[in-house]
C-alpha cells in the first residue's frame, strides 16, 4: 500500500537553512555557558590540583565551538550575502 | 647569538614585508585581486588582536594566574561563533555605508555627528597610546634579552634609541603602504598581505616554541600535564567575577579596537570571507594559545627564580641553546608587535584626519572646500597623523620607563575602547539611540574610565594624588577610584569595568529617552538597524533637491578620489543610467553613491558636510524638510482656495442659470398674460363696439335697441369684472393688500359664502354636507378675504359639478395651529394633468359655462391665502373635485 505524500507546506530547503541559522545565534549562548562552567567547580577549593583538566575541558569546549562554527559556516554564507557573487574558483583556498 | 646577526635578521625581515607589501600592491594595481581576497588572507589579518601582548604577555599571564589568560581569547571565540548575531550585521553596515574607522560608524549611526567622531576618536587615541607603547616595550624587551647574551661584548643598545627607530620604521611602512591612496574601497592590500604573512609567522614561532617544550624538555602530552599539575599554578585561583568579566571584557574589545575594526569592517572583502573566519579564526586563537601553559610551566621549572615570565617564550629556546629557535620566536615576538602598531597606527590615523583635523582644515578655510585640493591635505593628515600615534605611544614608552607586567596595560586599553560598545550595539540594534544618548554614554565611560583605571594605573601621586586615592576626590569618601560609590574590596580592573560599562550604558539610554532625534539621525538609525531589511534604502540620506552640475561635481570628486579614479566611477555610473560619456545624471541614487564614495575616503560626517557645502541647498537639513513642509504646505493650501473658490463660482453660475431661467419663464409668462389679456378684454370690446355701431345707424325697433344695450350692458359688466380681478390679483402679488384682521366665526364665513354662491346658476340643487360642530371655530384672520376664497370654491363647483344628484360636502378639521377646510363636490373632478395648471391665471379647462369667468379666479385665491398665512391647493382622491384651504388659527 502507497502512503499519501505529505503536502509540501513549506520548503524543506529554506526552512533547514532558516534553523541553521537559529543555531547559529544559539552557538556563542552555549559557549557562553561551557565556558563559564569553571566559575562552579572553583578549583582554588578542590584539593586536587585542576589547571590539567580544567584546561582540557576548556580547550575541548573551544574545539567543539570551533567545530560547530565551521559545520554551520558553508550553510549560512550562501544566503547571509546576496550582494555578493558566488565565490570564483581559486579565490577560496 | 651574536647581537649583530639579530639585528640583520631583523632588517632582512622587515625588508621582506616591504617586499611582501609592494608585490601586493602592484598585483592589486593590475587587477590581481584572486588571492588576496582569499577568505583565508582576511582570516589571518584579523590575527593582529594576537599583539606582542599575546605573543610574550601570555606565558607570563598564566604563569601569574593560570588558566586566567585563556579568557582573552575566549571572549572573542564566542563574538566570532556567534558572527551571525554582531559581526554580520557590522560588516554589512560597513561596506553599505562606506565606513571608514570605527569612530566613522558611530558619527554616522547618530546622524553623521562629528562630535561622536571626535569623541570616539579621543578615547580610541587615549585608549590605544598605552597599547601601543607596550608593543615598543616588548621589541626592545626583547633586544635587550638577546643584547644580554652577548659574549663579545656588545654594550647594551640604548634601550630608548632601540624604541625610537623601531617606531620610525613602523611610521615609515605605514606611511608608504597605509597612505598611498585614498579610498577605503581600494584597501590596504600592501598591509594585509603584510599583516597576513606576519600572522603566520608568528603562529608558526609561536607553535615552533610549544612543540619543543613539549616534545624537546618535556616528554609528551601525559608528561606536561603530569608537570602542569606539579607546577606553582597547578591550582589555579578561577576568581568567577574576573573570569566573566574578561571574558566580556575581550569579546566587546574585538569589536571595539580600532585595529580590529579596520581589519575585521574596512578592509574585509565580503561576508563568506566572515563566514570561513567564524571558525578559523577561533581556531587561530586556539592554537595560539595551545602551548602557553606548558612554556609557562617549563619556564617556571627551568628558568632561575626571578626571571621574566614575559620573556620566557624568548629566554627558554635561549637558556637551553636553541639559538635558531630563539630567532624564530624573536621574528614572531617582532611580528606580533610590528602589524598592530602598523594596523593601529592607520586605523586611528584614518580617525585622527577625517574627524579632527580635515573638519578643522575646512571650518578655518571655508574657501577651500571649493578650491583646496583635499586629496593632498587628507593624505598629508593621515601620514602626520601616523607620525604624531606613533610619537604619542614613544612618549608613553618614555615617560612610564617601561614598566608594568604586559596584561595589565593592555587590558587597560581593552577597557577604553569597550566604552564604546554601548553605543555602538544599541546603535545597531536599537533604533531609539540618539546622539545625545550616544555623547552622553561615550563621556561618562570615558570619564569613569580614566579615573578608576587609567589614571591610578600610573600608580599614587603620578596622575592622581595620593590623598585621592584614600580619601577619594575633594575628600568625598565614595568617589576614591578603586571604590565607588563605596563599593570597595573589588577586583580594581572588574571595578573600573563594572562601573564604566554600566554608567555608560545607563547614560546612553537615558540620554537617548530622554532626547529627540534630528532626522538625518532617524534615518541612518532605520538604515543601520534595518539594514538586512533591503539594500536600496541604503543611500538613507536622499539627495532630493537641488540640481548640483554633474561637472562641477567631477570636479569636486577628483580632487578627493583621484583624477582616474573618479572619472572611472562617473563612468560607470552614466552607464548604469543609461547615458553615453562621462557625466550621469545628478539624480539622487547618483548622489547617494557619490556621497558614499567619497565617504569611503574621507568619513561620512566630512563628506555630507563637503557635498552640501558645495551644493548648498541640495542637503536635507532639518530647515530643508521645514521648508519643504511649508512649501508644500502653501500649495495645498492655495489649491484648497482655488477649489472652494471654484465651488462658490460654480455655485453662483447655477445660481444665475436658475435666476435666467426664472426670468425667461417670467418673460414667456408675461408675454402669455398679456396676449391672454388682451384676448379677453378685445372679446368684450369686440361686441360693445359691433352692437354699439348697429344703434348709432338708428332707425331700429325698440325691442331690437333694448336686446343690444343688454348685450352691450353685460359685455361692459364683464369688462368692469375681469378689470377688478386683474386689479385684485395685481395688489394681492405686489403683497400691498391691505388686510383687516378680525376675530371671525368660520362657520358664520362658511354660511356666507354658500349664500353669496347660490346666485351662480341658481337653477342647480346642492345638497350641502356639513359638520356644525366643527365650524365652531374663532379664527383671526380677514374674513372677508376668506369668504371671497370660499364663494370661489363653491361656486367653481356649483358652475362644474357634473352630477346628477349635485352635492357639496364642506369639512372642516383642526391640526395642529392650522386649520383644514376642505370644499368637494361629487363631480368628474379634474384630470391628474389639469390639476397643476388650475391656479394659474387665465387657466380654464373647458369652454363650457363660462359664465363670466375670465379664469382668475383661483389664482386670485391662491394669493389671498398666500396673503392670509396659509395655503390652496388640489387635494386629488376624493372622487369629485376636492380644494383644501390650509390657514394658521391666528394671523
Amino acid at each position: 500500500m502507497r502512503r499519501p505524500k505529505a503536502p509540501l507546506f513549506l520548503g524543506r530547503a529554506s526552512y533547514r537553512r532558516r534553523r541553521l541559522s537559529d543555531a547559529a545565534r544559539m552557538l556563542p549562548v552555549v559557549g557562553a555557558f561551557l565556558v563559564l562552567l569553571p566559575i562552579l567547580w572553583s578549583p582554588g577549593q578542590t584539593p586536587a590540583p585542576d589547571t590539567g583538566v580544567d584546561g582540557i575541558y576548556l580547550f575541548g569546549v573551544w574545539a567543539a565551538l570551533i567545530a560547530g562554527a565551521a559545520a554551520l559556516a558553508p550553510v549560512l554564507r550562501g544566503k547571509s550575502d546576496p550582494m555578493e557573487p558566488p565565490p570564483e574558483s581559486g579565490g577560496d583556498s | 647569538m651574536p647581537f649583530n646577526l639579530l639585528v640583520l635578521v631583523a632588517l632582512v625581515y622587515v625588508a621582506f614585508l616591504f617586499l611582501i607589501a609592494f608585490a601586493a600592491e602592484r598585483r592589486a594595481a593590475r587587477g590581481h585581486f584572486a588571492f588576496l581576497r582569499a577568505p583565508m588572507i582576511y582570516t589571518l589579518s584579523l590575527s593582529i588582536y594576537c599583539t606582542a601582548w599575546t605573543f610574550y604577555g601570555a606565558v607570563g599571564y598564566a604563569a601569574r594566574s593560570g588558566l586566567e589568560f585563556l579568557t582573552i581569547y575566549l571572549g572573542p571565540t564566542l563574538v566570532f561563533v556567534g558572527w551571525w548575531w554582531v559581526l554580520r550585521k557590522l560588516v554589512r553596515i560597513g561596506r553599505q555605508q562606506r565606513v571608514t574607522s570605527i569612530a566613522d560608524l558611530i558619527s554616522s549611526r547618530y546622524g553623521k555627528s562629528n562630535l561622536l567622531g571626535v569623541l570616539v576618536t579621543v578615547i580610541a587615541v587615549v585608549a590605544a597610546t598605552p597599547y601601543i607603547a607596550l608593543q615598543l616595550q616588548s621589541v626592545t624587551q626583547a633586544f635587550g634579552v638577546f643584547a644580554s647574551e652577548t659574549p663579545e661584548g656588545w654594550a647594551l643598545p640604548d634601550r630608548d634609541a632601540t624604541a625610537i627607530w623601531v617606531a620610525a620604521g613602523l611610521a615609515l611602512f605605514t606611511i608608504v603602504f597605509g597612505t598611498r591612496k585614498l579610498d577605503a574601497n581600494e584597501q590596504h592590500h600592501g598591509i594585509v598581505i603584510a599583516i597576513a604573512v606576519e600572522a603566520v609567522v608568528k603562529l608558526v614561532a609561536l607553535l615552533a616554541v610549544g612543540i619543543f617544550v613539549v616534545w624537546g624538555l618535556a616528554d609528551g602530552p601525559a608528561d606536561i600535564l603530569a608537570r602542569i599539575n606539579n607546577s606553582p599554578i597547578a591550582d589555579w585561583q578561577l576568581q568567577p567575577g574576573r573570569w566573566t568579566g574578561l571574558i566580556f571584557l575581550s569579546g566587546a574589545a574585538v569589536i571595539c579596537l580600532p585595529r580590529m575594526f579596520q581589519v575585521m569592517v574596512v578592509e574585509d572583502a565580503g561576508e563568506r570571507h566572515l563566514a570561513r573566519a567564524s571558525w578559523a579564526f577561533p581556531a587561530y586563537l586556539f592554537l595560539m594559545s595551545l602551548f602557553i601553559v606548558p612554556i609557562a610551566v617549563l619556564g617556571l621549572e627551568r628558568m632561575p627564580a626571578g626571571s621574566n615570565p614575559d620573556m620566557f617564550v624568548l629566554t627558554l629556546p635561549l637558556a637551553e641553546g636553541q639559538g635558531g629557535l630563539a630567532m624564530l620566536a624573536f621574528l614572531g615576538g617582532f611580528s606580533s608587535a610590528t602589524s598592530m602598531v602598523i594596523v593601529e597606527a592607520l586605523a586611528l590615523a584614518t580617525m585622527i584626519s577625517n574627524h579632527i583635523v580635515v573638519p578643522v582644515w575646512l571650518s578655518l578655510q571655508p574657501a577651500a572646500r571649493v578650491t583646496g585640493d583635499v586629496r593632498r591635505l587628507v593624505l598629508m593628515a593621515r601620514r602626520l597623523s601616523i607620525g604624531g600615534v606613533l610619537a604619542l605611544g614613544y612618549a608613553y614608552f618614555r615617560l612610564s620607563g617601561g614598566s608594568g607586567a604586559l596584561a595589565a596595560i593592555g587590558l587597560i586599553a581593552f577597557t577604553g575602547v569597550a566604552q564604546v560598545l554601548p553605543a555602538l550595539i544599541g546603535g545597531i540594534f536599537w533604533r531609539g539611540g540618539t546622539k545625545v544618548g550616544a555623547a552622553a554614554g561615550l563621556v561618562t565611560g570615558f570619564a569613569v574610565w580614566s579615573y578608576t583605571l587609567l589614571l591610578p594605573s600610573f600608580g599614587p601621586d603620578a596622575a592622581l594624588p595620593l590623598a585621592v586615592f584614600t580619601d577619594g576626590a575633594f575628600g568625598l569618601d565614595w568617589l576614591r577610584p578603586q571604590a565607588l560609590f563605596g563599593v570597595a574590596g573589588m577586583d580594581p580592573l572588574l571595578h573600573a569595568v563594572f562601573w564604566s560599562l554600566s554608567l555608560n550604558t545607563a547614560a546612553f539610554a537615558l540620554g537617548s529617552i530622554l532626547t529627540f532625534p534630528g532626522p538625518v539621525e532617524r534615518m541612518q538609525g532605520a538604515a543601520f538597524v534595518n539594514v538586512f531589511d533591503g539594500e536600496r534604502q541604503a543611500g538613507a540620506l536622499g539627495w532630493t533637491r537641488g540640481q548640483p552640475d554633474p561637472e562641477a561635481l567631477l570636479v569636486m570628486a577628483q580632487r578627493i578620489l583621484g583624477p582616474e579614479p573618479a572619472i572611472g566611477f562617473f563612468e560607470i555610473e552614466a552607464r548604469v543610467q543609461g547615458k553615453a560619456g562621462y557625466l550621469p545624471d545628478p539624480t539622487p541614487d547618483f548622489m547617494a553613491a557619490l556621497e558614499r564614495q567619497l565617504a569611503g575616503s574621507v568619513g561620512a560626517a566630512t563628506a555630507h558636510a563637503m557635498i552640501s557645502q558645495l551644493f548648498g541647498r541640495a542637503m536635507v537639513t532639518v530647515e530643508d524638510l521645514m521648508a519643504v513642509a511649508s512649501e508644500s504646505a502653501q500649495i495645498i493650501e492655495y489649491s484648497a482656495r482655488l477649489e472652494s473658490q471654484q465651488a462658490e463660482l460654480s455655485r453662483t453660475a447655477r445660481q444665475l442659470r436658475e435666476v435666467n431661467e426664472k426670468l425667461t419663464q417670467l418673460s414667456v409668462q408675461k408675454d402669455a398674460f398679456l396676449s391672454q389679456i388682451s384676448h379677453e378684454l378685445r372679446t368684450p370690446m369686440t361686441s360693445i363696439r359691433a352692437f354699439s355701431e348697429i344703434l348709432t345707424e338708428g332707425d331700429l325697433p325698440g325691442g331690437q335697441v333694448m336686446s343690444y344695450g343688454k348685450i352691450i350692458l353685460d359685455e361692459a359688466v364683464r369688462l368692469t369684472r375681469l378689470l377688478d380681478d386683474l386689479l385684485d390679483l395685481s395688489v394681492l402679488e405686489s403683497g400691498t393688500v391691505q388686510l383687516t384682521v378680525t376675530l371671525a366665526h368660520l362657520g358664520a364665513m362658511i354660511d356666507r359664502a354658500l349664500a353669496a354662491a347660490s346666485s351662480t346658476r341658481p337653477e342647480r340643487l346642492f345638497r350641502v354636507i356639513r359638520d356644525v360642530t366643527a365650524e365652531e371655530l374663532h379664527i383671526r384672520t380677514d374674513a372677508d378675504r376668506l369668504v371671497q376664497v370660499l364663494i370661489n370654491l363653491i361656486s367653481n363647483a356649483r358652475k362644474y359639478c357634473d352630477a346628477a344628484a349635485p352635492e357639496l360636502r364642506i369639512v372642516v378639521r383642526q391640526k395642529g395651529g392650522r386649520v383644514m377646510l376642505d370644499v368637494i363636490d361629487n363631480g368628474a373632478g379634474i384630470p391628474k394633468a389639469a390639476q397643476g395648471l388650475i391656479f394659474e391665471k387665465f387657466a380654464r379647462l373647458t369652454d363650457e359655462a363660462r359664465a363670466g369667468g375670465a379664469g382668475l379666479g383661483l389664482a386670485i385665491c391662491r394669493e389671498v391665502m398666500g396673503n392670509l398665512g396659509g395655503s390652496i391647493g388640489y387635494l386629488p382622491g376624493q372622487r369629485g373635485a376636492a380644494f383644501r384651504v390650509v390657514l394658521p388659527l391666528t394671523r
